[in-house]
């Protein structure tokens, strides 16, 4: 009964953290969605501009001398995305529904795998555009249903004269019949064809396409968009000047994908928005992934995703990693079986022991007086994050200036190495310590200013004195003004004396004086400042930039299995197999097929049996001496009849056995077979040359 | 010059005619008597082949309607099959023959039915007693078609026993299109290159209504003597025209010159179309960007060109992976184990400069290379050590889609991928920096 108790309650914190993962999630996406559309916006605007702007003559009709000389070129942007191609499906479907919503319900979105010839792509592209307009106009149906004819003749010509009937259609319906879209705005909106992927469409399929719709462009305004993910360059590449003259080519870039994972990192992680916090060994692996494989936000957002999930289905406590209203209310709520999970915690067992022996014994034993002290320290945790965040940022002021950014340019990595260990420990944080007391005063002034801005604006009410602080700092500076320009005359005098003397001996002597002079002399006033307003910073980062391993209870918001995540999105097939195959109790977890070293257990499946004796040979193997190797490891173990069957021939049942087993190897792509040698095959991994 | 005589024709129609086509007189008056008299059997087919913008197609065109001659005119490149090809001539028949706009839906899949529709579609028009005109324009796109397209379009006369004649335009040479098993021979015809002083005639012709002819014609001779030497394509001059005039006539507007002074002008306009020929010649920046940049006044610097993008950023691997791609392309096989088996840094770094001493390997271009091999110089390359993680498998599969590294040999995917490096010495330079 006991243990369905406990099970019964698991089961419920279990529900709850289910609905806690998914509400949280649900926010971090929607934060998500917003930041990117804000980071889209620019090159969406451009676009929306560009796209109106394209086809002006065509609205009016221009009759000028130039207008009537000028060739019509096809108006074309190209749009450079960047090399994380993941990320451009959804910065074309926000194009596309901008597109909508502002200039045309005429869109065609190609994708290069769709449109292998002229004749798919003529297919794709009217099958897009006249079911958008069967779409629109849902409810005239017999024109929906001659457009639909089953045999509409796939050529430009037939387009051409869809685009003329849809639009004097809406022509006659006029003002009388109120349509809510200004895409009506105009009498004929363009019709917009985007090519996602520029690079992999072949050049002859572009070239038509650009040829015919040229033949075109006085009766269809046409607009072309090329998703181009490496760099315009290749526009040149694919198309001849013949057919790139006949385009009108604008460029737009995106921005970078760096600056767009610095955004949603400063906006989802450097934030006291989300109880969720990532620990540094995941978030190291999240960047890395990005950084080294695929500069792809999306992924790291569905990293973060994972991250999430993983956290709130293995961690029972994730219960309380909620917003801090909520917190008394769950804490409250808590089974016994949960306070011994958090007794169980690491960070709080090491909390308890320096506690005194009188709040240890509570702690370990009321469950009421445990629930207490878990609220004040995860409220502590909260209010620990906040000055975390803002003294971060501050610190960040500071280091992304420094020459050589021994701390990292991005905050980012500031972040991580304050998440490692302690950073005033670090090497690192020395040598800029070093940098910053040297610092001239400008750069000085405006980093306190931009640290007064950051503390002000951070909702803890803690940072008055540190505002007080920094305040009075700059006044100092400011009043220094006069002496300080007074010093600087004084020294270069002093420079210009040693000027003078050209004599080797005088200058020798001199120079060291003055480097005795400058070991013994006074501080400047400004250099005492400096001195202070560093060690200041540096108390700072000493009080607020504690790593969050040293904080009880850090498990319930951080999550830090790293291992776990790098096996999901970072997976090592070749590896996995190779363990598989060389080393089966790791998988399968059977006593007897543990073996020691290299040698071969005749336990293991025959195929780790082929394996393992495959990966002695050289690039061609001889299935006989294969074959041979393989009978007499299976046939150790059955030492006592052995002379009877193996003298000289092998056993069916092996020999069968062998040949299932090399074939499954060719099956996983180890060996094919080689022509070069007859009862050979050849080896596809290396190890043979 | 020799005035277009014709004596079926009326005086006035061939007069306007001759307007309308400058410098073609002679092609258009062997045309005229190659075609004859209207109800006169034609040669039954002719083939017109010459350079890009030599005007074959708007001399026909021209000719084709001025005359009023009935005729059909299509584009082979945007009838892409023969089905499409041979559908749209009989529509286009329809539609010239029936005054009624009853244009019912063809279904004509072979030439055979295609011969049978023409038929009827003549026979049904009172005009059968006139020489028909099919032009197939960009008919080099024939030969991509069935086999039997293009010598049926040369005997489409004899096929269908009525007067009807097909005239094909070309960029390229009859030779090129002739059929291993032989066909009927058209009668070809060469439209030559115009020359300088055409292109300043034709150039000139078209001036623009607030100027005198004479100050257009100045302005077209020095538009023609920078871009003639790169450029002779009537269309793209009289596009670069089109743009650049207003620029031309900037200093007459504000009153500086006077329409005379061609010295001044001159000196206006000439830095600026030699701007206009590295950039919007080479579709560098736009024609829109060019007019917006005069309009404002501002300098062609400030527009970067698509040039000017060179830079790819990539992932890091992905920049080992490329790099490990090129060596791969561009080393010898035997040449690895000397470059990469034993590697402090400093020793590789003298290797790559070795490697690029010798250019034979950058004349001859990539050779393709297995993945392992790949892989091998990647682990060799990159200081720490690299899992072979699924990611990298997947990047050098984004690397092909990039068309940075290309795969040679589609067949065996499975058991030994083989790539190329597609990219030049510059730009592996920029990756490696």
């Amino acid at each position: 009964a006991y243990d369905f108790r406990i099970t019964g309650n698991d089961a419920e914190d279990a529900e709850l953290r289910f609905v806690t993962c998914q509400s949280l999630w649900s926010q971090i996406k929607a934060q998500t969605e917003q930041i990117q559309e804000d980071l889209n916006k620019q090159l969406l605007d451009n676009l929306l501009s560009f796209l109106s702007r394209s086809h002006s003559e065509f609205q009016e009709k221009t009759t000028e001398w130039t207008c009537r000389m000028k060739f019509r070129e096809i108006p074309t942007a190209a749009l450079v995305l960047g090399v994380n191609v993941t990320d451009h499906d959804l910065t074309f479907r926000g194009l596309s529904d901008v597109l909508q919503d502002n200039i045309t319900p005429y869109i065609a979105l190609l994708e290069a795998k769709d449109c292998p010839a002229i004749k798919n792509l003529m297919q794709k592209l009217m099958g897009q555009l006249m079911n958008c307009d069967i779409d629109v106009d849902l409810l005239e149906d017999e024109d929906g249903v001659q457009v639909s004819q089953s045999r509409v003749r796939c050529s430009m010509s037939s387009l051409v004269s869809w685009y003329e009937s849809v639009t004097k259609k809406t022509d006659s319906e006029t003002p009388s019949k109120k349509r809510n879209s200004s895409s009506r705005r105009w009498q004929s909106p363009p019709v917009v064809v985007i090519f996602k992927d520029m690079e992999s469409f072949t050049t002859k399929v572009l070239q038509d396409f650009i040829v015919i719709s040229s033949q075109h462009i006085h009766e269809l305004p046409l607009v072309l968009i090329f998703g181009i993910a490496t760099s315009p360059m290749i526009i040149h590449r694919l198309l001849p000047h013949s057919v790139s003259s006949l385009l009108c080519i604008e460029l737009f870039q995106s921005l970078s994908c760096k600056e767009h994972l610095s955004t949603i990192i400063d906006k989802l992680l450097l934030t006291s928005q989300f109880p969720f916090k990532l620990g540094e060994k995941v978030l190291q692996v999240l960047i890395n992934i990005f950084l080294y494989h695929d500069f792809s936000v999306q992924n790291f957002i569905k990293g973060f995703q994972l991250c999430i999930v993983e956290h709130f289905y293995s961690q029972p406590l994730s219960v309380l990693c909620c917003q801090p209203v909520d917190i008394k209310k769950r804490v409250c709520a808590l089974s016994h079986h949960q306070c011994e999970n958090i007794r169980r915690l690491p960070s709080f067992r090491r909390y308890v022991e320096k506690q005194e022996s009188g709040k240890q014994i509570e702690l370990l034993t009321n469950d009421s007086f445990l629930k207490e002290e878990t609220e004040k320290l995860l409220d502590d945790l909260h209010v620990y994050h906040e000055n975390y965040i803002s003294i971060l940022r501050c610190l960040h002021v500071f280091t992304s200036s420094l020459p050589k950014y021994p701390l990292g340019k991005q905050i980012r990595e500031l972040h991580c190495a304050c998440l490692e260990n302690r950073v005033w420990e670090t090497e690192e944080y020395e040598s800029s310590l070093q940098l910053a007391r040297m610092l001239n005063k400008t750069d000085l002034v405006t980093m306190l200013q931009q640290c007064v801005e950051i503390l002000m604006s951070s909702s803890g009410k803690q940072f008055d004195k540190t505002v007080e602080k920094l305040k009075e700092f700059l006044t100092q500076f400011q009043s220094l003004e006069a002496e300080a320009s007074q010093e600087r005359d004084a020294s270069v005098s002093s420079q210009k004396e040693l000027q003078k003397k050209t004599d080797l001996y005088h200058l020798q002597k001199t120079l060291l004086e003055l480097k005795e002079s400058r070991k013994s002399k006074k501080l400047t006033k400004f250099e005492m400042l400096r001195f202070e307003v560093v060690d200041y910073i540096d108390s700072l980062v000493r009080k607020y930039l504690l790593p969050a391993d040293d904080r009880p209870l850090h498990e319930i918001v951080y999550f830090n299995a790293a291992a776990v995540l790098r096996g999901h999105l970072n997976a090592a097939p070749r590896t996995a197999l190779h363990t598989a195959l060389n080393n089966p109790h790791w998988y399968l977890k059977n006593q007897a097929l543990k073996c020691d070293g290299g040698s071969i257990s005749n336990k293991a499946p025959d195929i780790c049996i082929v394996y393992k004796l495959h990966l002695e040979c050289g690039r061609l193997i001889n299935l006989v001496d294969w074959l041979e190797a393989f009978s007499t490891v299976v046939m150790a173990a059955e030492e006592p009849n052995a002379d009877a069957a193996s003298s000289d021939q092998v056993d069916d049942i092996i020999h069968a056995r062998f040949i299932r087993a090399v074939s499954e190897l060719e099956l996983l792509g180890f060996i094919k077979p080689s022509k070069q040698k007859t009862d050979h095959v050849a080896r596809l991994t290396w190890g043979g040359c | 010059m020799p005035n277009l005589e014709h004596s079926a024709y009326s005086a006035a129609d061939l007069l306007h005619l001759e307007s309308l086509v400058p410098c073609r007189e002679s092609q258009v008056s062997t045309l005229l008597s190659i075609f004859g008299e209207r109800q006169q059997f034609s040669f039954p087919s002719i083939f017109i082949y010459g350079h890009t913008s030599s005007g074959k197609t708007y001399v026909m065109q021209t000719l084709l309607t001025t005359l009023q001659l009935p005729h059909v005119f299509v584009n082979c490149v945007e009838y892409f099959t023969s089905r499409l090809l041979l559908e749209e001539i009989l529509i286009q028949l329809q539609r010239c023959s029936s005054d009624t706009e009853q244009t019912s839906p063809v279904h004509c899949d072979t030439l055979n039915d295609f011969v049978r529709l023409f038929k009827q579609a003549v026979v049904t028009r009172e005009l059968q007693d006139q020489t028909l005109y099919i032009v197939l324009d960009r008919a080099e796109q024939l030969r991509e078609m069935e086999a039997n397209i293009l010598p049926a379009f040369l005997r489409l006369q004899e096929l269908t026993d009525r007067n009807v004649t097909v005239v094909l335009l070309s960029e390229i040479v009859w030779e090129l299109f002739r059929p291993n098993i032989g066909c009927f021979e058209p009668f070809t015809m060469y439209f030559p290159d115009y020359s300088i002083g055409h292109l300043q005639k034709i150039l000139s012709q078209n001036h623009p209504p607030e100027y005198s002819a004479d100050f257009y014609a100045a302005y077209i001779n020095i538009l023609l003597g920078v871009f003639y030497m790169v450029c002779r394509d009537l269309k793209e001059l009289r596009h670069l025209a089109a743009l650049n005039f207003a620029k031309y006539c900037e200093p007459v507007v504000r009153g500086e010159a006077n329409e005379r002074d061609t010295r001044k002008l001159w000196k206006n306009i000439e830095p600026h179309l030699k701007k206009a020929m590295q950039t919007v010649y080479l579709r560098e920046i736009s024609s829109s960007q060019w007019e917006r940049l005069q309009h404002d006044g501002g300098e062609p610097g400030q527009l970067k060109g698509l040039s000017a993008h060179t830079h790819v950023e990539l992932p890091y691997y992905s920049k080992f992976l490329l790099i490990a791609a090129y060596l791969a392309s561009y080393n010898p096989v035997r040449t690895d184990k000397r470059f990469f088996l034993k590697h402090h840094g400093k020793i590789r770094k003298t290797n790559f400069m070795k490697k690029h001493e010798k250019t034979s390997n950058h004349l001859l271009g990539p050779k393709p290379f297995p993945l392992d091999r790949l892989l091998a110089i990647l682990y060799s390359i990159v200081d720490n050590r690299v899992a072979p993680t699924a990611n990298i498998f997947s990047q050098i599969t984004s690397l092909v889609t990039l068309q940075l590294l290309s795969m040679v040999g589609q067949n065996d995917q499975l058991d030994g991928p083989r790539y190329k490096c597609t990219v030049s010495l510059d730009f592996i330079r920029a990756v490696a920096r």
